[in-house]
């Protein structure tokens, strides 16, 4: 008897076996199904709803994925051997129970029981994503939902720039770029999604050029086209976060009764001089999370705001800014960590400094108290650009 | 009146009304002590933050810490000393 032989029959004379019709029904009480096998063999079927997680990881990630020591584990390779040396290893990692589904995948699928084709990375996507892979945080699973991800951006502008640039970089799956201007040369000091070659274009398109460059993988739809109440809902519907970069008060106030009407998160920044402002508004139930209404009920009438030509802003705020409103959104579209709802993050340039004010729910808020339902309407421009 | 001193965060948009200066530091017991220093003399400054009778206007957020006013009492919310007031207006620019 080789060594191996002896080694498993030691094995199977401690470690539980089950039957592939067992290990469906345990499945379906709670237990986790785990598919040891290595990418290569999962990438054309694998039992459906188990947690791939290749045998040389196992011990390291296992915890990520089973917190409870308690939860039974059903451990599965192609023909059933590899899943009992598993078994052991993770019987000695401190889980309890622990047990080797008998016949490994190839009982799987000659029983019939349901199989899944996992979505899959290539091997030039394995390489872009790779510190996004080696991270627990976001690994394969969270990078397939960033690449089936589909966030709306209004203004391909300063803040539009980062934002942009750093979505399409992680691999948000779809990107809609809103904009109805041209590039022109004063935008270049900040607005780095463009570039002198490009003065002249459309700014969606020039956007469209910047972000397929840097990640060819993904989709860029553009829409050469003024944000409006006629427009909005159709323009924002289909998107998981709506992420507002426009230069105007009337904007920032349609976006928010858009994204109320659509339950869309909205990611908001906006930036004066050395001064910026964010926040991520909406898109969880009613009364969970206030809306820029809450924080700003009106907008100031026109005497009052500042010409946007003449306020000026320093070129790298809206770097600062938006990169943290890039965050936000991928923290949104991943469920990691706290979003910045419920908080107003202030930054001032010149001092260095972050500062944070609450923003409450306003019970009374026009847009998002129980049983509003705010009308979508143009208001006024109270800033012409 | 009182003696006891507040630290009034301006922002940008108004800095022109305190000679550019990003804070300024003021007596004040109450919030409304405090602004009612903030904008002596300016009359322009007043009709930017109050209304006509008197109350904050609906695009003017003032804080408290980290707190809006409006739900500490508001106008005659009582300031602690070294009170920090942060004065907040919507930035429009992206």
């Amino acid at each position: 008897m080789s060594l191996k032989d002896r080694r498993l029959a030691e094995l199977r004379a401690r470690i539980a076996e089950v039957a592939a019709t067992d290990a469906l029904a345990l499945q379906r009480d709670g237990a986790l199904l785990v598919d040891v096998r290595e990418d290569e063999e999962t990438a054309t079927g694998s039992p459906a709803g188990a947690l791939r997680l290749p045998r040389g990881f196992l011990e390291l990630r296992i915890e990520e994925k089973a917190p409870d020591p308690a939860r039974p584990l059903l451990l599965m390779c192609a023909g059933g051997t590899r899943s009992l040396f598993a078994a052991e290893d993770l019987l000695r990692l401190g889980y309890r129970d622990v047990r080797s589904v008998a016949g490994g995948f190839s009982a799987w699928k000659a029983g019939g029981l349901p199989v899944e084709v996992p979505p899959q990375l290539d091997a030039a996507q394995r390489e872009r994503y790779r510190r996004h892979l080696t991270m627990p945080e976001v690994g394969e699973a969270g990078q397939h939902r960033l690449l089936r991800s589909r966030v709306a951006l209004i203004g391909a502008g300063g803040l539009g720039s980062p934002i942009a640039l750093y979505l399409a970089a992680a691999g948000v799956g779809r990107l809609t770029l809103i904009d109805d201007d041209r590039v022109e040369r004063s935008n270049l000091q900040r607005q780095i999604l463009h570039a002198e070659s490009r003065l002249g274009q459309r700014k969606v398109e020039s956007g469209r050029t910047a972000l397929l460059d840097l990640n060819p993988t993904i989709e860029v739809v553009s829409h050469d086209t003024r944000l409006e109440a006629a427009n909005v809902l159709d323009l924002l519907a289909g998107h998981d976060v709506v992420v507002d970069g426009s230069d105007n008060l009337p904007t920032r106030y349609l976006v928010n009764d858009a994204c109320l009407r659509l339950g869309v998160p909205n990611v908001y920044g906006a930036i004066f001089r050395f001064e910026g402002q964010v926040s991520v508004f909406g898109g969880a139930a009613p009364g969970v999370r206030p809306c820029y209404r809450c924080l700003f009920p009106e907008p100031p009438p026109a005497e009052y705001a500042p010409s946007c030509a003449e306020a000026g802003v320093l070129g790298v705020l809206p770097g600062v800014i938006g990169t943290i409103m890039a965050a936000e959104t991928i923290k949104l579209l991943l469920g990691l960590g706290d979003p910045l709802a419920g908080r107003l993050l202030l930054y001032d340039g010149l001092r260095g400094e972050f500062n944070e004010i609450a923003v409450s729910v306003d019970p009374d808020c026009p847009s998002c108290s129980a049983g509003a339902h705010p009308e979508l309407s143009d208001i006024a421009t109270v800033c012409s650009g | 009146m009182t003696n006891a001193e507040v630290t009034i965060r301006v922002p940008t948009p108004l800095r022109g009304f305190v000679g550019g200066r990003d804070q300024v530091t003021v007596p004040g017991a109450t919030v409304r002590e405090a602004l009612a220093a903030l904008t002596a003399g300016q009359d322009a400054f007043h009709d930017r933050l109050f209304t006509a009778e008197g109350d904050l206007r609906r695009f003017v957020n003032v804080y408290l810490g980290r707190d809006d006013v409006r739900r500490l009492g508001g106008l005659e919310a009582a300031l602690p000393a070294g009170a920090t007031l942060t004065l907040m207006v919507a930035l429009a620019g992206g």
